[in-house]
């Protein structure tokens, strides 16, 4: 009966998995441009940090089911509509990363600055070409953090009966069946590991030089 | 009709199902949890920030335990208990076994980080001084990690307060019944307002775990965290301790 089950819905599943992985990716890449200028920011201004850092953290004291139904509120969308979704998580991923991007910066060896500016780089070309690049391990760190804690927090959407992986947690649920129920658990854990192995392998491909100086 | 008539309906402030006591579920179900998570995870801690042993073991059974759906967990918990257990308890457990599990990391992070974070030199004086270990460990290393600790407390009061609303799909009372009825129901005010009843709640949780800081933790302590702070990020009043997804 097992296989029988996945078997037969294998379409579906291959559908929610699809829409599970949009709705995971999408807002962990918003969420990770939006964090850089606000990151940058509070790295720059000493005054500024503690209300920038403090108040992308608080965001994340808002329950995602209240967010997934504030939103539409706020917006003017259909409480159906899977960007309500999107945008939640996104504030999530903006609320863990702007911390990040800034420590992040801030972990920059002075060396390396002064280096840059004694080779006249211009201050952008210092951030783009010297700062950004030397953070990418501790900006990777915080987004493999946030990538895995999309993965789940986008099943709590099956509540509103917005389709991905957690449609398979209300499905067996109602029908009392184990097997859709764990199809999607392990496949949200799989996709999590997927993911975050991805930033993993992006992470060594961003930062060569690691390997030689820092990877020990 | 609009979310703040139904916030602001008397009929939905009195009663068995009314907001004061659907509030007063949700409280006392987190309230539980983190009573059994604290009694499991602080000793386990402090023994952890003693001896140094199991540190890896905790972080990545914390890590790995972010990539489970908390909501899969929770069904399956029922499922599984389902045909043994009657009553309100085919709820009740299940919901608090997944609080627990989601309340103990942050607290077993926090204990064990704030033990090491210690000053040696703090030890060392306590040590000259005469103290015993156990003096040491009561009156030195638990005073000086209570800030950890208590922003692990405050990490897993959030995400068990928010996860608890959750527990309203299985059919347990609390402020996510006006969510999953509202839901069933298509009725969009109740769910806004359930929505809103409970962000509310979550916030106020945030700024009173604040202000608990503010009182219990030693004023020596807040000055080094303080001075700390303009200089590099304090674990201190930020959280270091990751939070998982709720």
């Amino acid at each position: 009966m097992t296989p029988a089950w996945i078997w037969e819905n294998l379409p579906l599943i291959g559908e929610l998995m699809l829409s599970h992985l949009w709705l995971t990716l999408t807002p962990t890449v918003l969420g990770l441009l939006v964090s850089l200028p606000f990151g940058w920011w509070a790295h720059r201004s000493r005054r500024g940090r503690p209300f920038i850092v403090g108040t992308a953290g608080l965001l994340y004291t808002i329950p995602s089911l209240a967010l997934f139904i504030i939103l539409p509120t706020i917006l003017g969308t259909k409480i159906l509509d899977p960007i309500n979704i999107v945008i939640a998580l996104t504030v999530y991923t903006v609320s863990l990363l702007v911390r990040v991007v800034s420590d992040g910066l801030g972990s920059v060896p002075v060396e390396a600055v002064q280096a840059a500016e004694a080779m006249g780089y211009r201050s952008w070309q210092r951030l783009l070409l010297v700062e950004l690049p030397v953070a990418v391990p501790v900006i990777a760190a915080g987004l493999r953090v946030a990538v895995v804690s999309n993965v789940s927090i986008v099943t709590m959407a099956a509540l509103l009966g917005i389709p991905q992986l957690g449609t398979l947690f209300t499905q067996g649920f109602q029908l009392r069946l184990y097997v859709p129920l764990i199809t999607g658990i392990l496949l949200c854990v799989v996709l999590a590991i997927l993911l975050d192995l991805i930033i993993v392998k992006l992470n060594d491909l961003a930062t060569p030089w690691r390997d030689r100086t820092v990877a020990a | 009709m609009s979310v703040l008539d139904w916030l602001t309906d008397p009929a939905n402030w009195s009663g068995s199902d009314g907001i004061p006591t659907q509030m007063g579920y949700q409280l006392l179900y987190t309230g539980i949890a983190l009573l059994i998570a604290l009694v499991i995870a602080v000793p386990l801690g402090i023994l952890i920030g003693y001896t140094g042993k199991g540190e890896r073991l905790v972080a990545g059974s914390a890590n790995a335990l972010r990539a489970l759906p908390t909501l899969g967990l929770l069904i399956l918990l029922f499922l599984l208990i389902s045909p043994v257990v009657a009553g309100q308890l085919v709820y009740v457990i299940p919901t608090i076994v997944v609080l627990v599990l989601l309340a103990v990391p942050p607290i077993l992070t926090g204990t064990y980080t704030g033990i090491q974070s210690a000053d040696p030199d703090a030890v060392g004086a306590a040590r000259a001084m005469g103290y015993t270990k156990t003096q040491i460990l009561l009156h030195v290393q638990l005073p000086c990690a209570l800030p950890l600790l208590l922003s692990g407390i405050r990490s897993s009061t959030l995400q068990v307060v928010s996860t608890a609303t959750v527990a309203s799909y299985l059919g347990l009372q609390g402020l996510g019944r006006y969510i999953i009825d509202g839901r069933a129901q298509a009725d969009f005010f109740q769910m806004a307002g359930g929505a809103i009843l409970v962000a509310v709640l979550a916030f106020a949780l945030e700024i009173a775990f604040t202000a608990l800081g503010a009182l219990v933790v030693s004023p020596g302590l807040r000055r080094t965290s303080r001075r700390r702070r303009t200089s590099t990020p304090a674990a201190v009043t930020t959280g270091a301790i990751p939070r998982t997804a709720t």
